[in-house]
């Protein structure tokens, strides 16, 4: 019991449960299922990336570009797709945004896989280079016209139905995305050498090399991965907000690491479940959508996440401390 | 950086024999470097770039993220990362406008423009104080990872900034005010005096105070400072209430420059910062750099910038060059910060 | 049985930047045949075995297995051929289980792709079982003990058939009686028939294991032959390349000298309890005990890292609080940690700084600001002084070996003028040349009238360096004995009975 109290899932579970009761007091309308599939909607993006983020913090570094990334992928798989005439064809934006995300997130690997680079300061720079090339190169023009394709995607729903109370209530099929990136990176992670390997690369790169993983291929697995996962979010995020928007979704990522960590990820790696991930994701996505039910105006977003953050990664630190003071 | 290394030499006589050369490589490349943009830069646009209107206007520009990038060097020489700098700067000016904009009707009354400058900007390091205060304490004393910290913090600090002024900026301050950003003496703009003087104040207390060596030295290793009886939560906080004050600062320059005070101003600077330190050679495991380094830093990019104005890049294309820079600054220098990593390097080279 | 040994390595060299670590370097290990790796730090050890486990490639030189020659090992494919090595920091899965740890390089030898978490339950049962050891496999490693660690560190070696296992100063983290069972398993794997290459520096268990010796010096093999013509008195000269000769201790203070410490049942928590000693300038006292018997935590207690919560502690005939390290510095108490290269070392940072650190203060004055000049002056004294080794200060402290690296440690502490030195484990991982000089140093102290505490586990080095020895059981002193009065195999038995 003691261990799953100290646990950031239980803190985070219980922190949504209070604030949905709360809100659900203070405003009624909160409790439908309209507003489920709201927060549904609007977690699939941020929660595709916060599935890739965790994933490399589990390996022991941190990505921060990958906003960036998804960016890039999805305007110039767009773009593609209108130039070359197939806008009715969404299969083509999708692999195109995966081809573009797997390179670039490649390109981080080399950086920190080949080059050994600290992974923060990497893709910082990366995030900043990626974004800097797609405006000047690529484009920086809105593109409210999307092509029919990513429209007709958009609107496609794998259930769709009216409450008694007679609001509509749809799931898109987009949320199968979300889905798929958990089921597969859940398997990976849990079920396979590869996915072991980078979980016990993450907790000893020393230890990981001496018994013949091979850290490089690892590090290009990871970040090649979590690229391909931009990019579709990235798709994702266009055709459900019906624009391509080249200044969207950077800005974005530290929310993502900041309701990784809150689920339980360390930074120091070899520590991280799909489970707390997607609990922070929720947390984060309630204070982003639900804050002014509650009665709190949207301005205090940053502050209420940002006390979260220093609660949810304080708790274990300060008992990490107080055990180690005692023992000491 | 005057580290050889006995990991990847084996034989410390080698690392003995590569060292009676006692300049620093480092410094001496970055130097090479930015004269070469600096040369490069004059040559392309005689006209433009290598003229007194140009050197002042970029003489006014960089002290706000210089001052900004002096910052992050103390909190990257501790071994941890500010990433709540701009945020705090922007809260901290915004509280020192809201002091301007109270008492500034009370000028047209015949009240003392300095006297109200004065608190405000007292109000605006004392802000930063506090901030940094928080991050010391959180980081030291709680022990929270510096880069989640102040990653929450910042979010605060800008939440707080937004909550007070909805968004807006806050605009209408005493016309003495603008001397700060705008301002010269003898000739010489203000806010590179203001520059100056914390280079070297922070040059000083790095190499010549205890505080300043044991900060290298707690960079480099936190478990060895403590039991050689450094105190290490006192020199964190310390050290984190120095980043806010000199972010606090970078944030009243900009505000004075601006003429406003806004929630989101300068918010490119965070990644120009880090870039700046980590190009000036200051060691992002904690521990090494030089004030020197990241004034070199700091020069190279403001020609850089400055140049490609001139040869008309957009915003875009520099932050892509920003970015492009910063990893091949990276891969020159990776070696040097791979082998001063902590211990897992350490280790290996006691027994080779 | 055939002659042909099981690994022979036949010319091995190997420089990295142009400096030799290994210079024609052969050696050959038979089955189910004990041969110890001698040799000080820096001599080549640790390359030699990262090219026989395929971690490193040599630049020239064969490897022969079962008369297989080849040029250089994959790590998967040393593990194919039956070679497996425990490094000294065991190189575990900290976040992972005890059964994964075990049976991970087994997923990887057989290039399984997808997780059978019963199969590796099962490989970790039978890997602890050969071992005779039982232990709950879904514990995470980095809860468990250190002895522990050890032992799924072994079980995992032991997988895939292993024929020879190195292992890599295996006792430096381990106490007396854990070493006294580590040997009995090298013993137990023997009988199966697995050969063991023990690398190790400590003399005394290289006798108690080994039927051939191999010593290294400099890169270069300088000894190799049967254990038996061998002596501790060969050995080391071989180790070292002179001849080492025992410290005198100066004489034990008599009634008359000042009394600098006493303390009065001492507590704190559970880790110790009803501690009374005192301590006499130009004494050198000795603490021992097991790992976890409370010794480290004595010396925390004293030197303030974590403070004792009970009892009375004296300095130079005054009561005094020790809540801090500042407070015990500020009372002339100086610390050498256990732990050189994490607790003690600033290792990039110059020789100058890391002798500087405990004196910048005093040299600060209220201003805060050094006088650099005089803290220079000061330095450089205190490095000359200690003789180390090194022609200047401010080249970074990992260029020096051990030995010298722990005379800067010392050279901290002499620096601010301490009276009492506290030093914990002084010689853990020095090697034998660099271990007699620092006892000499030690009998210096003690000559100019500083108290010493001594704590090891090391009892030759107590006996040896003390003029009293107290020892600790299980948080208390249960015995004080004079060096005169004690020899090892008495004290060992108090130790752990």
């Amino acid at each position: 019991m003691r261990s799953l109290f100290s646990r950031n899932e239980t803190l985070v579970a219980l922190i949504i449960v209070a604030f949905c009761v709360v809100t659900a007091i203070v405003e009624p309308r909160f409790l439908t299922i309209t507003t489920i599939t709201d927060l549904l909607r609007n977690g699939i993006v941020i929660g595709i990336f916060a599935i890739a983020a965790m994933l490399v913090l589990v390996s022991g570094g941190i990505d921060v570009s990958f906003t960036a990334i998804a960016a890039f992928s999805m305007y110039s798989a767009t773009k593609l797709m209108i130039a070359l005439g197939v806008g009715d064809q969404i299969i083509v934006a999708f692999l195109v945004a995966a081809a573009i995300g797997l390179t670039l997130g490649l390109i981080n690997a080399v950086f920190i896989g080949t080059l050994k680079l600290p992974t923060l300061i990497v893709t910082l720079g990366t995030l900043t280079a990626f974004r800097g090339f797609l405006l000047t190169f690529v484009g920086s023009q809105l593109i409210t016209n999307v092509p029919p394709g990513m429209r007709d995607f958009a609107r496609s729903m794998i259930f769709r139905g009216e409450t008694p109370g007679g609001s509509f209530v749809a799931v898109p099929t987009a949320t199968l995305f979300l889905v798929g990136a958990v089921v597969l990176t859940w398997f990976i992670l849990n079920r396979t050498v590869l996915g072991r390997s980078i979980v016990a690369m993450g907790g000893s790169r020393e230890s990981a090399a001496r018994v013949g993983i091979n850290v490089t291929a690892m590090q290009y697995f990871v970040y090649g991965y979590v690229g391909v996962l931009s990019g579709l979010a990235g798709i994702v995020h266009a055709s459900l907000a019906r624009v391509a928007n080249p200044f969207d979704l950077v800005g974005l990522e530290l929310q993502v690491i900041a309701a990784v960590v809150l689920g339980g990820a360390r930074l120091t790696g070899g520590h991280g479940t799909i489970t707390g991930t997607l609990l922070g994701v929720t947390l984060i996505v309630l204070i982003n959508n639900s804050l002014i039910m509650l009665g709190i105006p949207s301005t205090w977003q940053n502050v209420v996440i940002g006390f979260l953050i220093l609660l949810g990664t304080g708790m274990p630190a300060w008992q990490a401390r107080r055990r180690a003071a005692a023992s000491a | 950086m005057q580290t050889p290394n006995p990991s990847t030499t084996a034989d410390p006589t080698a690392s003995r024999l590569a060292s009676p050369f006692r300049g620093d490589p480092t410094m001496a490349r970055l130097l090479a470097i930015t004269i070469a943009i600096f040369v490069v830069m004059s040559l392309l646009k005689p006209g433009l770039f290598f003229t007194w209107g140009n050197f002042s206007s970029m003489a006014f520009q960089f002290p706000e993220f210089a001052i900004l990038s002096l910052a992050m060097m103390i909190a990257m020489l501790t071994g941890g990362i500010d990433l709540s700098v701009i945020g705090l700067a922007n809260l901290s000016a915004i509280l020192a406008a809201f002091v301007l904009t109270a008492f500034g009707p009370d000028l047209a009354a015949g009240g003392s423009a300095f006297g109200v400058i004065a608190l405000a900007v007292a109000t605006a390091l004392a802000i930063g104080a506090i901030g940094g205060l928080v991050n010391g304490l959180i980081i030291a004393v709680i022990g929270i990872p510096p880069i989640l910290a102040t990653l929450g913090t910042g979010l605060i600090f800008t939440g707080i900034a937004v909550v007070l002024t909805e968004g807006q900026a806050v605009l209408g301050f005493p016309a003495a005010f603008s001397v700060i950003g705008n301002g010269s003496i003898y000739g010489i703009p203000v806010p590179l005096v203001i520059f100056a003087v914390l280079a070297v104040a922070v040059a000083f207390l790095l190499n010549r105070t205890a505080f300043g060596l044991k900060l290298y030295l707690m960079g480099t290793n936190a478990l060895a400072s403590r039991f050689a009886g450094v105190d290490n939560t006192g020199l964190t906080v310390r050290a984190y209430l120095l980043s806010g004050t000199l972010a606090s600062i970078a944030g009243v320059v900009l505000m004075s420059r601006a003429n406003s005070a806004k929630a989101d101003y300068g918010t490119s600077y965070l990644l120009l910062s880090i870039l700046i330190a980590v190009l000036g050679g200051i060691n992002p495991y904690g521990g090494f750099g030089k004030v020197g380094g990241l004034v070199l830093a700091v020069l190279s990019l403001q020609f850089l910038s400055s140049g490609f104005n001139m040869l008309q890049f957009s915003n875009f294309a520099k932050e892509f060059i920003w970015g492009a820079l910063l990893l091949l600054v990276m891969v020159v220098n990776g070696l040097q910060f791979g082998r001063t990593r902590p211990r897992a390097a350490a280790r290996e080279g006691g027994n080779p | 049985m055939t002659d042909l040994p099981l690994v022979k390595l036949s010319g091995i060299s190997k420089a990295f930047a142009g400096v030799h670590a290994l210079d024609d370097v052969s050696l050959s290990v038979g089955r189910g045949e004990i041969v110890c790796l001698a040799g000080e730090n820096g001599s080549g050890k640790s390359t030699l075995i990262k090219i026989l486990a395929g971690a490193q490639g040599a630049d020239s030189g064969t490897i022969e297995i079962d008369g297989q020659a080849r040029g250089s090992l994959h790590p998967i494919e040393a593990v194919r051929a039956g070679i497996q090595v425990i490094y000294q920091d065991f190189s575990l899965f900290p976040n992972l289980s005890v059964a994964e740890n075990i049976a991970f390089n087994d997923q990887l030898v057989h290039g399984r792709r997808l997780v059978d978490k019963r199969r590796n339950r099962r490989i970790a049962r039978e890997a602890l079982a050969r071992i005779g050891v039982d232990m709950d496999l879904d514990r995470v490693v980095e809860t468990l003990p250190v002895a522990d660690k050890q032992l799924v560190a072994i079980s995992r070696a032991l997988l895939h058939d292993a024929r020879l296992i190195v292992m890599d100063e295996p006792t430096t983290a381990l106490t007396e009686r854990e070493v006294r069972a580590l040997l009995q398993v090298i013993r137990k794997l023997q009988k199966d028939g697995v050969a063991v290459l023990f690398v190790s520096h400590k003399l005394k268990e290289i006798f108690a294991v080994c039927e051939k010796i191999v010593v290294l010096r400099n890169g270069r093999k300088v000894a190799d032959g049967p254990a038996r013509e061998f002596d501790l008195a060969s050995l080391t000269y071989h180790m070292t390349g002179r001849h080492v000769t025992a410290v005198e201790l100066p004489p034990a203070p008599g009634e008359g000298s000042a009394e600098l410490l006493r303390v009065e049942d001492l507590g704190r928590g559970s880790q110790f309890d009803g501690v009374s000693f005192s301590l006499r300038a130009g004494e050198v006292l000795g603490i021992t005990g097991l790992l976890g018997s409370g010794r480290t935590d004595l010396a925390k207690a004293l030197f303030g890292l974590a403070p004792a919560d009970r009892g009375r502690i004296v300095v130079g005939g005054r009561p005094v609080a020790i809540t801090s390290v500042k407070d015990a510095i500020g009372l002339g108490i100086g610390y050498v940690p256990e732990d050189r290269l994490t607790e003690g070392l600033f290792l990039p940072q110059a020789i100058g700084r890391n002798v500087a650190v405990g004196i910048l203060d005093r040299f600060a004055g209220r201003s805060g600001v050094v006088d650099r000049p005089r803290l220079s002056d000061a330095v450089e004294g205190w490095v000359r002084r200690l003789k180390v080794a090194t022609p200047s200060t401010a080249l970074p402290v990992q260029s020096l070996s051990g030995g010298n690296q722990q005379r800067v440690v010392l050279a901290r502490w002499l620096a601010i003028n301490p009276r009492i030195l506290i030093l914990n484990g002084p010689t853990v991982g020095v090697d034998v040349g660099s271990k007699a000089d620092i006892h000499a140093i030690i009998a210096d102290l003690a000559r100019e009238g500083l108290g010493v505490i001594v704590i090891s586990d090391d009892l030759p080095e107590v006996l040896a360096a003390c003029h009293r020895i107290l020892v600790m059981r299980e948080g208390r002193i249960i015995e004080e004995v004079g060096r005169d009065s004690a020899d090892e195999d008495t004290l060992a038995h108090r130790l752990a009975s």
